[in-house]
């Protein structure tokens, strides 16, 4: 299965998450917000002129910067459900 | 007196049941080591009386962030009886770790899972006693805005605190949390069987209502809209009530103030009435905006559409080192720099609030549009006078631009942005109601103080010493002004200009009063004639750039002070605009010398 990161994911695709390459403080807040290794995810938009991207996590709906969301390698893209 | 301390992430409604609880009675607790804010209330729990104490809303105790550091700081200095967790039912299956967490660090607890009503609309389903059973402490589904089961609730937590009468305090606290495995792993054994969650987020007023509202096309010229809309509001309606306030002061002072004080001597009755007492009236005179300003930041914040804004904004703010949010409060600025700061509460991380504080000042609020309307009046045409108010806006806008630029580096947002976008709610008008009660006293007992002296000591600069005209030459103000003629000379500002400087001070509210005792005449056409006799255009735009640039009044300095807990980062702001305003106001008029004019 191939796998990428968060940034280039569509709106109305969803993934599941692989892996966070990030602190491991930031590691907790992230965790904390739902964004966690083997969770599913949907792009729901992003953000105008590289603008953030909206995220849907479980129940949670988040905002997150592309720099950051490189950082999160994701695999299994398929439509939302 | 027994000690709760309440815990909880940001977006429970935290608040929300912390002033339920205690009403709006309050008040801002001191710990020693802790620099955030916390609120604090006796409450009358059964027949023993409790102290609440509203702990900063954390993610995870582990945490990196100053708010998290502040909760380990306080559970391990201060000893409990009970902390109350309050959940979001809808988000319970990632906010359990927060009980686990407490349950792991050995503090009695109670567990309320609040917004039971909106996990309902959105078919979460979760067994209360089960999951107290499997947690060993009491769960209770509530709804702190509408108060459903609350009443329930301040039972089981009254009866909690009478069986937990030993204080706990907590050592070592990091040590003894779980790491990121095991905590997983009791997460899934707690919630299994005890919470059903509905395969997909079925809200779909806030993906309808997201549809519109963060449209790549549309989303920037509704925010922009409602932001307008807002901002009339509050102004439209602050500003008569301002002036109700102010006609109010002035007639209990010509009518009661004066009459009493009548056998004073003039130096003493002049301290009493143009010092302390116009020093409370320009206290007062702000809260009328803030209790309005928070009254519609309540809606804005509490309806989610300000993390939708810092969605919207993003792009471009990223770059200044800012947010979306910041973007709100200096647009807010524009009314009034004051409630504008007050409001970057809302922000977070150190870093970002204080850049964001630093910028706001620079907003060409109302009270300086007065005096640029009356100078451009006096020494330009009519049609000149509107595009010198343009141009004055795009210095505001060009200083806040490069004060962003300059101490980006120096404030740097540690904490990436991973805002949550809360689903679409609307407050309560009695939530409404409290948060603007709140932050208006909050303002009156923190910057009074300040703004009352600072007032004071301009006055008794202008009067003094007693033997001369006010604010004349001779007084301590005018001597001062002839003492830095030097540094002000080079922008075209004469000695009277620069006396009323210091009024400006205070406020720009009074720089045209202060002008009118400078030169001695009435505050209308014949001091347009005056200062138009004196100086001229290049001066006068000069004297207006200096007004916009440096400090916005003495009420802002007291909340960027409050607010920043530094005296060095008041200082740094008061340094910083100065020095822009000198530059600036050199530059210009420097340059258009030389070109001739």
């Amino acid at each position: 299965m191939s796998t990428t990161h968060l940034a280039n994911l569509k709106p109305g695709q969803s993934a599941t998450i692989l892996s966070l390459d990030i602190e491991t403080g930031l590691q907790h807040r992230f965790c904390a917000l739902g964004l966690r290794c083997g969770q599913e995810i949907l792009m729901l938009r992003r953000g105008w002129m590289k603008g953030p991207l909206h995220l849907r996590v479980g129940m949670t709906e988040v905002m997150l910067r592309r720099c950051d969301a490189r950082q999160i390698s994701i695999t299994g893209i398929g439509k939302a459900a | 007196m027994r000690q709760i301390a309440v815990l909880g992430m940001p977006n429970t409604g935290k608040s929300t049941f912390f002033n339920r609880l205690t009403g709006s009675h309050a008040h801002i607790g001191n710990w020693p080591g802790i620099t955030v804010d916390l609120m604090m209330a006796e409450v009358k729990l059964g027949d023993e009386l409790a102290e609440v104490i509203d702990l900063p809303g954390i993610y995870d105790l582990r945490g990196f962030s100053e708010d998290e550091a502040v909760v380990r700081c306080f559970l391990e200095k201060t000893p409990l009886n009970l902390v109350l967790i309050i959940l979001n039912t809808t988000q319970i299956d990632r906010q359990i770790i927060l009980p686990l967490q407490v349950k792991q660090l050995g503090l009695p607890a109670v567990v309320l899972l609040n917004m039971a009503d909106e996990a309902n609309r959105f078919g979460v389903q979760v067994e209360p006693d089960l999951l107290a059973q499997r947690l060993g402490m009491p769960v209770l589904p509530i709804s702190a805005k509408y108060g459903m089961g609350y009443h329930g609730a301040i039972a089981t937590i009254t009866a909690s605190l009478q069986q937990h009468d030993n204080l706990v305090q907590v050592a070592e606290l990091e040590e003894r949390l779980l790491n990121d495995r095991q905590l997983a792993n009791d997460l899934a054994v707690i919630l299994d069987g005890a919470v059903q969650m509905p395969l997909k987020l079925s809200d779909q007023w806030t993906s309808r209502l997201d549809r519109i509202l963060l449209h790549p096309v549309l989303g920037l010229p509704i925010f922009f809209a409602a932001m307008y809309l807002i901002f009339q509001a509050i102004y439209a309606v602050g500003t008569p009530m301002q002036e109700w306030l102010g006609n109010g002061l002035d007639w209990f002072k010509s009518s009661a103030l004066e009459p009493f004080l009548a056998p004073l001597p003039t130096f003493i009755k002049g301290f009493l009435i143009d010092g302390l007492y116009e020093g409370i009236g320009t206290v007062a005179a702000f809260l009328p905006v803030i209790f309005l300003f928070f009254l519609c930041m309540a809606v804005v914040e509490d309806s989610g559409y300000l993390s939708r804004s810092a969605f919207l904004m993003d792009a471009l703010m990223e770059r200044l080192g800012l947010d979306g949010r910041s973007f709100v409060m200096s647009l807010m600025g524009f009314g009034c720099n004051v409630p504008a700061i007050l409001g970057t509460r809302v922000m977070r991380s150190p870093g970002l609030r204080m850049l964001s504080m630093l910028v706001i000042p620079f907003s060409l609020c109302s009270a300086r549009l007065n005096v640029f309307m009356f100078m451009s009046t006096a020494l330009f045409t009519a049609e000149q006078s509107p595009k010198v108010l343009f141009s004055l806006y795009l210095f505001s806008f060009a200083a806040a631009l490069l004060t962003a630029a300059v101490f980006k580096g120096k404030f740097p947002s540690q904490e990436p942005l991973v805002l949550e976008l809360p689903p679409y709610r609307f407050p309560t008008i009695k939530q409404m109601l409290i948060r603007a009660w709140c932050e208006v006293k909050h303002f009156w007992i923190w910057s009074r103080k300040f703004i009352i002296f600072g007032v004071i000591a301009i006055w008794l600069l202008n009067n003094l010493p007693t033997n001369v005209p006010a604010a004349s030459a001779q007084t301590l103000s005018g001597m001062i002004g002839q003492a830095i003629q030097p540094l002000f000379a080079p922008l075209g500002i004469n000695p009277q200009l620069t006396v009323a400087l210091f009024f400006g001070f205070i406020a720009k509210e009074i720089v045209l009063g202060g002008l009118a005792v400078i030169y001695g005449q009435p505050e209308d056409g014949d001091l347009a004639n005056a200062i138009a006799h004196q100086i001229d255009w290049v001066q006068a735009y000069s004297f207006m750039l200096f007004t916009l640039l440096y400090v916005p009044c003495l009420s802002t300095i007291a909340v960027l002070k409050s607010e920043s807990k530094s005296l060095k980062f008041a200082l740094l702001s008061v340094g910083w605009s100065l020095g822009l305003a000198w530059l600036a106001s050199f530059f210009f008029y420097q340059g258009a010398r030389l070109l001739g004019f």
